[in-house]
């Protein structure tokens, strides 16, 4: 998109990229000088107009449980059990819906101890490190978890999210050390995905498929969740492997354990969309658009089998990366990333964003990003850190390698 | 997304993810006139059900009657929880119209409304914010404050509850400046627009003759061809820059990028095989009005206030002006006392041109084919 004509170090701060000028530009020639994503406000005419539908009733199950849990909670605020499990209650809610109100009702009942100095009991140090990591805060989460385990050292909650915390900024090390930490204290088949994920990553993927699909065969009598978990992870170093057809047998055993699961949807049709099954993720994700990420794929599904939805869906996403710059958030970094690139023909920007996520988070997926965005905007120099890191790490991955490959050819 | 913390989740909490969702925001656009704050506060119709219910007969979906019944209780909560100050006392709300609109994650009751302040609330005010912080410290209040020309955004959070607006009285003169500095470095960074005035300026201090260019006798001759060159390019390229900034015209930028790129190398070969002699001033006239729709591109990218159109479109371009004159000014002594040499005749208008005009059919390869050649 770029021919550089304007060098200096002020120039890239000064002024946007050929791309942004060119999407000025065209909002120029359409009149349009200023962000207008609001339509205007409106007086609705009838009464019994439905403006708004409610995730759930207050007479659900679900609403009358957390009434409950609000009552006891509000009896006495600084009480840590009540408080714990209010929000462990709502820390669910925004696990299972995708909705991150809920992580925000959660911080509230821990509201008492948001504040040190002040002794903070552990289980309200796991839960409000959970509540950082999923706001991608990742040094403060881990600074919690530190503190848990300092307190309680046999605490396989917050060694397993430490473990996981750990994986997603690269720190390979304390990753294994947690994973180990979880094998004595007596959580084998836990401590197998752990550690399998781990050596995935550095390269043993066949061997950690096979210690993995070995353990789980020895515990047929795992809970449901823990199950779910491992066919999920079995899934994901297949498809690292190469085995395409056995990471779908995996994922597809998977939903049938629970269908309604957002990350697992996500993992299968990230799946499907590598091997371009387009009409498959339509008819996967159809009744996903809440989910954003979820909704990214199901647009650009649509986009490549031409259903009338497919630009819709794209101005919703469009309208939802706005909003989330309004506020200043970079959580959506990733997603964005993809939108850009795929959607608003900006590598430049889409690099950008790449960038921005791969200095919070390491992640073949979001080393994908990089790489993609980089060729794109013939950058190569801008995946520097992505390719070291797939050379220290000997990561396999038939997609990232193809990907490297094509960095290599145009960097040589 | 995050792979293994999505697959804990699965493990430890529930067998479901977490995939980012819309926070809850609410928006807030402040318009100070006078002593007069004119507002609209967009807050999410769920945030408001779950703070004081909304939804009466409990069957899940809120209907326009069932807000139409809470519209004091919305205002009075909401207006507990915002304040609007100048000089320290509170403004006095008045609500003007209840509406609904739509965002990227539901509906919004929107509350429309008046503050009288007892102070000029332009030059400066305050606002505190407190809606929602107890019930979700990640709630966050998205301001937009304007007042005349400036717009001034600001995101409200438990950590950051109240702003101080300065207004910092910006006067029509402040933006003209601002507008005419933007100008002025656009043209200093603006490679391509130099290398083509350049390039035709060169030849300015020589004449041609049957054997090539020979350096002319006085001063009087080169600064007059140095004026008709640079007054021809400013008033094309403000022709087209009004036109473009006005939205009558618009050229897609790949072709203006590509075209201007094309000037350059057309420039640039003039001095090395000259086709044009004493008209220049007409090739200044005929791509400067390309280069203007480059400079619209920038125009349009810093954003054009709307009340003062005029004012930044003639500051922008003054500018322009006042960063070509600077070059000329430098340019035309330094060429003038070196026009007998070989070194200026040679090397500098042959070579030099060369130079350009590589670099200029390199950019215009870039821009129409859309490569990247040049580091």
């Amino acid at each position: 998109m770029n021919g550089s004509t304007r060098p200096g170090p002020a120039a890239s701060a000064a002024v946007p990229s050929r791309a942004a000028r060119l999407i000025a530009a065209g909002c120029a020639a359409a009149g349009l000088w200023g962000p207008t994503l609001e339509a205007a406000p409106f007086r609705p005419t009838d009464d019994r107009a439905v403006i708004e539908r409610l995730p759930t009733r207050p007479t659900d199950p679900v609403q009358r449980e957390l009434a409950e849990l609000r009552r006891i909670h509000a009896a006495a605020p600084g009480e840590p059990g009540p408080a714990v499990d209010l929000a462990r209650r709502y820390f669910s809610l925004a696990l299972e819906s995708g909705d991150m109100r809920y992580t925000g009702y959660a911080q509230a009942a821990l509201a008492a101890w948001r504040r040190p100095p002040g002794p903070v009991p552990v289980d309200v140090l796991v839960v409000k490190a959970q509540l950082a990591q999923y706001r991608h805060d990742f040094i403060d989460a881990l600074k919690l978890f530190d503190a848990a385990i300092a307190l309680d050292p046999k605490n396989v909650r917050a060694h397993a999210w430490r473990a996981a915390v750990n994986m997603v900024i690269a720190r390979y090390d304390a990753v294994r050390a947690d994973c180990t930490r979880v094998r004595e204290l007596g959580e084998a088949l836990l401590a197998t995905g752990c550690e399998a994920y781990l050596d995935a990553t550095l390269g043993k993927a066949g061997a950690a498929y096979d210690a993995l699909a070995a353990q789980l065969k020895a515990e047929q009598g795992a809970r449901p969740t823990l199950k779910l978990w491992t066919l999920t992870v079995l899934a994901e170093i297949a498809r690292r492997k190469g085995d395409m057809a056995a990471a779908e047998a995996h994922y597809k055993a998977a939903l049938q354990l629970e269908n309604s699961d957002q990350y697992l949807l996500a993992a299968y049709a990230e799946l499907l969309t590598h091997q371009r099954r387009w009409p498959d993720i339509v008819a996967l994700l159809r009744r996903w658009e809440r989910s954003d990420v979820l909704l990214l794929q199901l647009a650009r599904a649509e986009r490549a089998v031409g259903t009338p939805e497919a630009n819709a869906h794209a101005a919703l996403l469009r309208s939802r990366f706005a909003d989330a710059a309004l506020r200043g958030d970079s959580i959506n970094a990733q997603d964005e990333a993809w939108f850009r690139l795929e959607f608003e023909q900006d590598p430049k920007g889409a690099l950008a964003l790449a960038l921005q996520n791969w200095a919070i988070q390491k992640e073949p997926r979001d080393a994908e990003i990089v790489l993609e965005a980089a060729l794109a905007a013939r950058d190569p120099s801008a995946a520097k850190p992505v390719m070291d890191w797939l050379a220290r790490t000997g990561l396999e991955d038939p997609r990232l390698a193809e990907l490297a490959a094509a960095m290599k050819k145009t960097t040589r | 997304m995050i792979r293994l913390l999505g697959l804990l989740l699965l493990l430890l909490q529930l067998p479901q993810a977490a995939l980012a969702h819309k926070p809850s925001d609410s928006y807030l656009a402040l318009q100070a006139q006078g002593q007069n704050i004119a507002g609209q506060w967009d807050i999410a119709l769920r945030d408001l059900e779950y703070a004081i219910g909304l939804d009466a007969d409990g069957d899940g979906a809120i209907t326009w009657g069932e807000i139409k019944a809470r519209h004091e209780a919305i205002a009075a909560y909401a207006f507990a929880r915002l304040k609007l100050r100048t000089e320290g006392r509170d403004c006095e709300v008045k609500v003007t119209d209840h509406l609904i609109d739509s965002h990227s994650d539901g509906s919004y009751a929107v509350l429309r409304f008046d503050a009288a302040c007892s102070a000029q609330a332009a030059t400066a005010a305050e606002i505190e914010y407190r809606l929602f912080f107890d019930l979700d410290p990640t709630h966050r209040g998205l301001l937009r404050w304007q007042s005349g020309s400036v717009t001034t955004t600001g995101v409200l959070s438990p950590d950051r509850p109240a702003l101080q607006i300065r207004g910092e009285e910006t006067t029509r003169l402040a933006q003209f400046f601002a507008y005419a500095r933007e100008g002025v470095w656009h043209i200093w960074i603006g490679i391509d627009h130099i290398l083509f005035l350049v390039s035709l300026l060169l030849p300015a201090v020589l004449v041609a003759t049957a054997r090539g260019w020979a350096p002319v006798d006085r001063f009087a001759p080169a600064m007059w061809d140095v004026v008709k060159v640079v007054t021809s390019f400013t008033v094309a390229h403000s022709i087209t820059l009004s036109l473009a900034a006005l939205s009558i015209i618009s050229l897609p930028s790949r072709i203006t990028e590509t075209a201007i790129a094309l000037s350059v190398l057309l420039a640039a070969l003039n001095n090395i095989r000259p086709v044009v002699y004493e008209k220049r001033w007409v090739v200044a006239f005929l791509f400067g009005l390309i280069h203007g729709f480059g400079f619209a591109s920038v125009l349009s990218d810093l954003g054009l206030p709307r009340e003062a159109l005029l004012t930044a479109l003639v500051g922008f371009n003054l500018g322009v002006e006042a960063g070509q004159l600077a070059i000329v000014a430098v340019f035309l002594p330094i060429a003038y006392r070196m026009r007998r040499t070989v070194l200026y005749r040679r090397i500098i208008l042959v070579g030099g041109s060369a130079i350009i005009a590589a670099l200029a059919a390199a950019w215009m390869a870039e821009r129409a084919f859309d490569l990247k050649l040049l580091g």
